[in-house]
């Protein structure tokens, strides 16, 4: 697996630049990862989907699909285009320190 | 030498790359050929890429309120079931077929199809109902789906998605 530099650490991705490993996270890190790809500052509302993330793919063992940060994240899909435009799923999951989802709903 | 820069490995998103448009045709109101759509369009959807769906045919019934929650699947005539071809047309043979089907997606949190066309509206997917086909079934908009982006003749659909990738099903 790639290591990669963000800020002073070395973080290990998968190929694309998604991390790989859950425990590298923390809430710094996510900043750069949203500065990373031009997601700017990043709000209660970004941080409320994070959470969601972390936690639902701690839980289940895989990312959560946009429609699930929906129906069980209570996070309307209609923000999440807002929050992290164009490409939702994959932003959200790169800032959370995920992977991609794999699901297809 | 590798400095930390050149070793950063930072996703590309394609948020400057050219627009993307796909455009899906559905014709058919049957459980499985409703669903290779939606999910199409919202994997388009999620990738940035512009959507829009034209309901014509027997696809009206994807989006009349009265029998989008009711859409079956037949297993007649479909060699793929792998059942005996003469148990196919067997009576109560659809509906337990319809069945099965539902609860295999259900399992794996793939929604209904009203819920699921609600969900591609929220995504930003433009919906359009068949002008032709509205009048040859004598439905009224009032008999659609609410999110519905309007009902289009040919010409004007075809208009709207120039340059789109598309797809007949």
């Amino acid at each position: 697996m790639p290591v990669t530099t963000i800020g002073d650490r070395e973080i290990h991705v998968d190929d694309d630049g998604f991390l790989t490993e859950f425990d590298e996270w923390d809430e710094d890190l996510a900043k750069s990862l949203a500065t990373n790809i031009g997601l700017g500052d990043l709000t209660d509302e970004h941080w409320k989907v994070i959470t969601f993330l972390r936690a639902d793919a701690k839980e289940q063992g895989e990312t959560p699909t946009l429609r699930r940060v929906s129906t069980i994240g209570g996070i309307p899909t209609k923000s999440l285009f807002q929050l992290f435009p164009k490409k939702p799923a994959r932003k959200m999951s790169y800032v959370a320190g995920l992977q991609k989802p794999k699901g297809c709903i | 030498m590798t400095t930390a820069e050149s070793t950063s490995i930072i996703p590309d998103f394609g948020d400057d790359d050219p627009e993307r448009k796909i455009a899906f045709v559905c014709s058919k109101g049957s459980l499985d050929m409703a669903y290779p759509a939606l999910v199409m369009a919202s994997g388009a959807l999620e990738q940035g890429v512009e959507a829009h769906i034209f309901f014509t045919f027997w696809g009206m019934d994807m989006i009349n309120k009265k029998t989008m929650g009711n859409l079956h699947f037949s297993p007649v005539g479909n060699p793929a079931t792998h059942m005996p071809a003469a148990l196919a047309p067997l009576p109560g043979m659809q509906a337990m077929a319809t069945k099965q089907m539902m609860k295999k997606l259900e399992e794996l949190e793939i929604p209904d199809v009203p819920s699921f066309l609600e969900h591609l509206s929220d995504m930003g997917c433009h919906l359009w109902a068949c002008k032709m086909s509205v009048d040859m079934f004598n439905l009224e908009e009032d008999d659609m789906v609410d999110y519905l982006d309007g009902i289009l003749n040919v010409t004007d659909f075809i208009e709207i998605i120039d340059g789109a990738q598309t797809m007949l099903i």
